[in-house]
């Protein structure tokens, strides 16, 4: 490079001859001689720059400030949500310290990661009602994925009973990591005019193959599942496990699935403090019940307490390392090595600042809010809101009978609104039905100009 | 030059759930509007029967001061490469984490956009995936990607999944059923290809560091399905037979892997995609410089060759005219590996590095890496008590592993020891006892935004302890004295009677 480069110190002509003379070469390239010539690339990489930091903050901005502004926060969910982060989370996560550290591999000197991150394993617990977590996994869907084969590994059974309204993404990830381990996943009906689980087409899918039953609560339709303690029963009397997936929002107002027996608990940590981020990075949870055989099964880091060797302080450590595949190779429970851990950090500050009252503050402000909103578009002529009748916590389905889904959606994009998700494509059975999805984010006016544009789009 | 009299915060910070008092908050959820109220009168009311949470969740209750305090003491108790020293941890690429790309990246039209917008209305983010996506192929020589990969790991175990679907689809799954792996190998590797539902099988590496040619020949055959390497190899040395490698692995029909965990030693200077593989992934928080944030998120993108790309994950980013949009048009794709995208916020800060440093800056950034590596093995492969095994007179990549095993034997210091006087001193430990093929292993990477001063001291710290293994011995293994705790009791962090994995059984424990 022409002139010496701010990242690069050593970049200075006269210091870079200094400690080429130091070593005994006279040519950068000489370093590289074990290249044989016809694998050297020659001439130059064609990408864009450089940029000064000064031309960069424009060329960034520039292109980001393609993305529209919208009026307010999209009615989109399904896994990922619109939620307010608070100026803490974000302060505490931009620290040099926890943000440019890598993982806490040297104990005596990361005890604050290692400390934060066993905070965020205990305050998990508290909202799932479990007992054990990991450290996280990348997202929910590979939350499933890991749950899965944790699930068949301890049971020495092949097949997952699935909710057949489950995310259709989550479930696609769920195959690519189950396939090879030759699980097999069965979709489990549901009562058509409620949403539930049928729970007579379970028992009639639960053979000895079963190695565990999977719902998600709320469901991706954004309908409570009610009969969760007979699914449980269910799958425990044929000796296979329940794995239940969560938004942890909703926890504040539901019972958590620890009280209703599940054995693993996943779900979508995002909501906890972290942007959406057009989908990642997002935050898996993980968790499962206090027994020494599903602990050894766990994915991932976990992060203990423990005590200095001198016994005068308390001390936290990676844990059951022997789990992990930088020890145990193709033994592995799991291949994951980085994972989530500052966005575990932020749901950790987040829960923190929330405490019990306003978590459960927040779950009957997001309901009520989604409730007024799905009352208020259900009253649309030739609308109808929610197609399931049962209990919604923040996200419902709107079926248009008048118009398209996808004209609905342009109409109220035209107006800068983004509407709920096109279910279409994903469940055609549903026919023309989006899933809208209101939290906290969305005010009152907010929802009124949604209602009030819908009406003019249907109306048009 | 002397040395710092490091000393790392300790506050004695107890832990969230000790601090705070009943009633007490730390955000002010906001209130519903009256209209809503009446709408919808208690919602407690609707919640089915049963399913209403009785028993909080026993969250700490805390204002936001002491929020904000506490986590500002764990932070203090913490070591980053921004805030640190030198922080020299072989094959994992701790380079400087730019600070722009931090802010940029907090830009409301990134951090609030949510992954099922309708492609119109997201541009900007479809236009910078796409662009890091072309620089991506560019630089490791390859011809089609998916961004999707959440980490290496998930990269990795993204491309073992390619290679099955390239089998299953040409018949031959039910005979190819091997991954071979170098003894070398990151535990990722193995953990991965297992993890795909393959065997491995490990291929020693011989004197000069390499793949033995020799044993390869001897273990592949109609049931190969792949190779896994990474090169230069987890010793720094470039294996200059890949060539033949890749001959001897594609002659049976098997594929080449790989893994991008040390592509920022040859950035601009060699490309995957010539060497003769066929799958590749990148490690974006290594080479791309975004931030590790104390063990993730990360970003490990899967770039392959044409005759792989039908089975890619959906949706991929396309462009015409100028338009993007995503493409879920891959009848014969592996599905999805991530709910989304991937970690795009992760991949906008490796945008921005790339074309921060544009294709002639890589190139300097690998040469200085290069360069940063070889004069730290130089000035210690001949102090007392190291040594550089393997690969003698090679000049290193961007790492070069050390053995400390005459120390250990005359002295009774262990590279474990030396790692944490290191410490004590402010500098992170390099990463120790990997590769497995090395005793007393140190591996070093200091990568090239290291400044000379920094080298210069992380030798002399290096030398120090070599004096003190030959003179004082007791000096170097009671380390660290300086950092938050000292010695740590990892027996029973794990014991099965004392194992503590959350507060609630913390509290429950006869302590």
């Amino acid at each position: 490079m022409s002139k010496p480069h701010p990242y690069l110190p050593n970049s200075v002509p006269e210091i870079k001859e200094r400690m080429m003379e130091e070593i005994g070469i006279s040519s950068i390239d000489e370093l590289y001689s074990d290249i044989p010539d016809e694998l050297k690339f020659r001439g130059e990489l064609d990408v864009p720059g450089p940029y000064s930091e000064a031309e960069l903050k424009n060329e960034v901005s520039g292109t980001l400030e393609k993305n529209w502004g919208l009026r307010c926060p999209p009615f989109l969910g399904g896994g990922v949500w619109p939620h307010y982060v608070p100026a803490v989370v974000d302060e505490i996560v931009s620290r040099a310290e926890f943000l440019t550290s890598y993982t806490p591999y040297q104990p005596e000197i990361t005890q604050g990661m290692l400390q934060s991150i066993f905070e965020y394993q205990s305050l998990v617990c508290e909202l799932l009602g479990m007992e054990v977590s990991n450290a996280s996994v990348y997202d929910w869907a590979t939350g499933l994925g890991e749950a899965a084969r944790m699930a068949s590994r301890l049971t020495r059974k092949t097949t997952i009973l699935v909710h057949a309204l489950i995310s259709p993404n989550r479930l696609s990830v769920m195959k690519a990591y189950t396939e090879p381990a030759g699980i097999t996943t069965v979709k489990v009906d549901y009562n058509k005019t409620t949403g539930q689980l049928d729970l007579e087409d379970l028992k009639e899918k639960m053979d000895d193959k079963t190695a565990a039953v999977y719902i998600e609560n709320p469901s991706y339709l954004g309908f409570v599942e009610e009969g969760v303690e007979a699914i449980a029963e269910v799958a425990h009397d044929s000796k296979a496990l329940f794995i239940v997936g969560v938004d942890p929002i909703s926890l504040g107002l539901l019972k958590p699935p620890g009280e209703y027996d599940a054995d693993i608990v996943i779900g979508e940590g995002q909501p906890l403090g972290n942007h959406m981020n057009y989908g990642g990075p997002l935050l898996g949870l993980f968790a499962c019940r206090n027994e020494p055989k599903m602990i050894r099964q766990m994915p991932g880091r976990m992060i203990g307490l423990t005590e200095t060797l001198e016994g005068s302080k308390r001390a936290f450590a990676m844990t059951l390392q022997t789990r992990e595949q930088h020890i145990r190779r193709e033994k592995a429970t799991s291949n994951i090595c980085s994972n989530q851990a500052l966005c575990a950090l932020a749901s950790a500050v987040y829960l923190s600042l929330m405490g019990p009252q306003g978590i459960r503050e927040l779950a009957e402000v997001v309901a009520s809010r989604a409730g007024y909103a799905m009352r208020r578009i259900g009253k649309l002529p030739g609308v109808r809101a929610p197609v399931f009748n049962s209990f919604h916590f923040k996200e419902f389905t709107v079926k248009f009978r008048a118009k398209s889904v996808n004209e609905a959606h342009l109409g109220l994009l035209d107006r800068r609104i983004h509407g709920g998700k096109s279910l279409v494509k994903e469940f055609p059975e549903l026919e023309e039905t989006a899933l809208y999805c209101v939290t906290e984010m969305h005010t009152k006016r907010d929802i009124d100009r949604l209602v009030s544009v819908l009406g003019e789009v249907l109306e048009g | 030059m002397t040395l710092r009299r490091y000393k790392q915060a300790d506050w004695d910070e107890p832990l969230i759930f000790e601090l705070g008092m009943e009633g007490r908050v730390g955000f002010a959820v906001p209130s519903l509007e009256p209209e809503i109220v009446d709408a919808v009168d208690d919602i407690t009311e609707l919640v089915p029967d049963g399913m209403l949470r009785t028993r909080p969740a026993k969250l700490p209750e805390v204002s936001e001061i002491q929020v904000l305090r506490h986590y500002i003491h764990l932070s203090q108790a913490n070591y980053g490469v921004n805030s640190g020293l030198i922080y020299p941890l072989g094959s994992c690429t701790m380079k400087y984490n730019p600070v722009i790309n931090e802010v940029l990246a907090g830009h409301p039209k990134i951090t609030e956009i949510h992954p099922e917008q309708d492609d119109a209305s997201v541009q900007g983010t479809l236009e910078f995936l796409y662009t890091l996506n072309e620089g991506f192929l560019e630089v490791t020589g390859m011809d089609d990607a998916s961004l999707q990969p959440a980490a290496g790991a998930h990269g990795e175990y993204l491309g073992i999944l390619l290679i099955r679907a390239y089998h299953a689809d040409r018949g031959e799954l039910e005979t190819r059923r091997e991954i071979i792996i170098p003894d070398s190998a990151h535990g990722t590797n193995p953990a991965s290809a297992v993890m795909a539902g393959f065997k491995t099988v490990e291929v020693p590496s011989i004197e000069d560091g390499g793949v033995d040619l020799e044993a390869l020949k001897s273990v592949v055959g109609p049931q190969t399905a792949g190779l896994m390497l990474t090169n230069p190899n987890t010793l720094g040395i470039f294996d200059s037979n890949i060539h033949k490698i890749a001959d001897i692995v594609h002659e049976v029909g098997g594929l080449m892997y790989y893994d991008g965990a040390n592509l920022n030693a040859v950035m601009g200077k060699c490309r995957p995609g010539d060497m003769g593989f066929d799958i590749v992934h990148v490690n974006l928080h290594k080479t791309f410089s975004t931030p590790h944030g104390g063990g993730g998120p990360g970003a490990g993108p899967v770039g392959v060759k044409a005759l792989l790309a039908d089975f890619l994950p959906v949706p991929t980013v396309e462009e015409s005219d100028g338009v993007y949009r995503l493409s879920w048009d891959r009848p014969k794709t592996v599905g999805k590996i991530h709910g989304y995208h991937g970690n795009v916020n992760v991949m906008l800060k490796a945008y921005i590095y790339m074309i921060t440093l544009g294709g002639e800056g890589l190139k300097e950034a690998s040469e200085l890496s290069v360069l940063n590596s070889n004069y730290i093995a130089q000035k210690l492969k001949d102090v007392k008590g190291y040594s550089l095994p393997y690969g003698e007179g090679k000049w290193r990549m961007h790492e070069a592993v050390l053995s400390a095993s005459k120390m250990n034997e005359e002295t009774g210091v262990r590279a474990l020891n030396i790692s944490k006087k290191l410490l004590d001193y402010g500098i992170h430990a390099p990463t120790t006892y990997f590769p497995l093929i090395v005793p007393e292993a140190l591996m070093i990477e200091p990568t090239e935004t290291e400044p000379l001063e920094a080298l210069d001291e992380f030798i002399e710290a290096m030398k120090k302890i070599s004096e003190l293994a030959y003179s004082d011995p007791e000096e170097v293994l009671k380390a660290p004295t300086n950092t938050t705790i000292g010695r740590l009791d990892e027996v029973r962090a794990s014991h099965p009677k004392t194992i503590c994995l959350s507060w609630g059984t913390y509290c429950k424990l006869p302590l």
